[in-house]
């Protein structure tokens, strides 16, 4: 048990994985700062509020996915779990924000 | 070598420590199952800000969301967050190679740019107080406003709580089996508080911008 199986070769096999992975986590960021910046400029500049609604929701859900799936690493294997979690989770939440906005407190 | 020591050394780490022990993938597993409660708890804090969001009642000073909020200060608290999200990335970069001190200083990192937001966050709060006299009490929007971001303002301060006991306790430790799944779940909580702030900053101020 005690003796190290591991190689040196492994090792720097796992570090260009996780070099690869980073990458993509920064690649991530830069799309989030975007997405946030066009954000506040479609607020910024004078659109219909039909239109910018719609869209900022739309944005905001896309940063979501962003952070579950790169930064929480959802997209990485024995996340089935996880993914069951979060996504009866979302379904409750989606149940309860109907149910406050359209029956309880009106 | 015996094995006790083998834990103890952050050079013979297996792959992913965050997960090689039954106590780790149980911390994991468990830990989503909270942030999906979670989830549904934040859902009942926005659905009653949205429903409320424009009761005012025979309140003495409502001050209507489009001319509470301004958006420099909340896209500044953005990018704090979002750039401290990115830097907890980092950190679990370093954890994942087993460099305990590359993740302890991209940790500190984290907890600086978390206390920054908060440094923001607090000045708003006495802002809205002092100048429009929004308060917790002033208006159910009042009520609902603060109750959401304010609970979100706790997980913040909760977050960095953990992050810094856990780099306190085991700063001469080094990185091991024992706290590396530790190190992982705090950052997973400090991305849900992430999450969580990018429907607030969508939902609450660039909507209630909109009207």
């Amino acid at each position: 048990m005690a003796e190290n199986t591991k190689s040196s070769h492994t090792d720097e096999f796992y570090k260009v994985k996780h070099k690869e992975q980073m990458k993509h986590q920064v690649i991530t960021f830069a799309l989030m700062i975007i997405f946030t910046i066009v954000a506040f400029a479609l607020v910024a500049g004078d659109f219909s509020k039909l239109f910018i609604i719609p869209v900022l929701l739309l944005l905001a859900a896309v940063q979501v996915m962003f952070q579950l799936y790169y930064f929480m690493h959802m997209s990485e294997k024995g996340h089935e779990m996880p993914a069951l979690m979060i996504y009866s989770g979302i379904f409750a939440a989606i149940l309860t924000i109907l149910a406050l906005t359209t029956i309880t407190w009106i | 070598m015996s094995t006790h020591e083998d834990v103890l050394s952050s050079e013979n780490l297996p792959h992913e420590p965050e997960k090689a022990t039954l106590e780790g993938k149980n911390k994991f597993l468990g830990f989503w199952f909270f942030l999906g409660g979670e989830t549904v708890l934040f859902a009942s804090l926005f659905g009653t800000y949205l429903a409320l969001k424009n009761s005012f009642g025979n309140a003495e000073h409502a001050t209507p969301s489009q001319e509470l909020f301004g958006l420099e200060l909340v896209f500044i608290m953005t990018m704090f967050l979002l750039t401290s999200s990115l830097t907890s990335v980092y950190a679990m970069y370093h954890m994942k190679n087993h460099d305990f001190k590359k993740m302890m200083l991209w940790l500190g990192i984290t907890v600086l740019l978390g206390l920054a937001f908060l440094a923001c966050e607090i000045y708003e709060f006495t802002h809205y107080y002092h100048e429009f006299h929004h308060t917790f009490t002033s208006s159910a929007f009042g009520s609902a406003f603060y109750a959401l971001v304010g609970f979100h303002g706790a997980h913040v301060v909760f977050g960095l709580c953990w992050i810094v006991a856990l780099m306190v306790r085991n700063a001469r430790r080094g990185l091991n089996l024992y706290n590396a799944p530790k190190f992982y779940i705090s950052s997973l909580y400090w991305h849900f508080i992430d999450v969580v702030w990018v429907f607030i900053f969508t939902v609450v101020y660039l909507m209630g911008k909109v009207g």
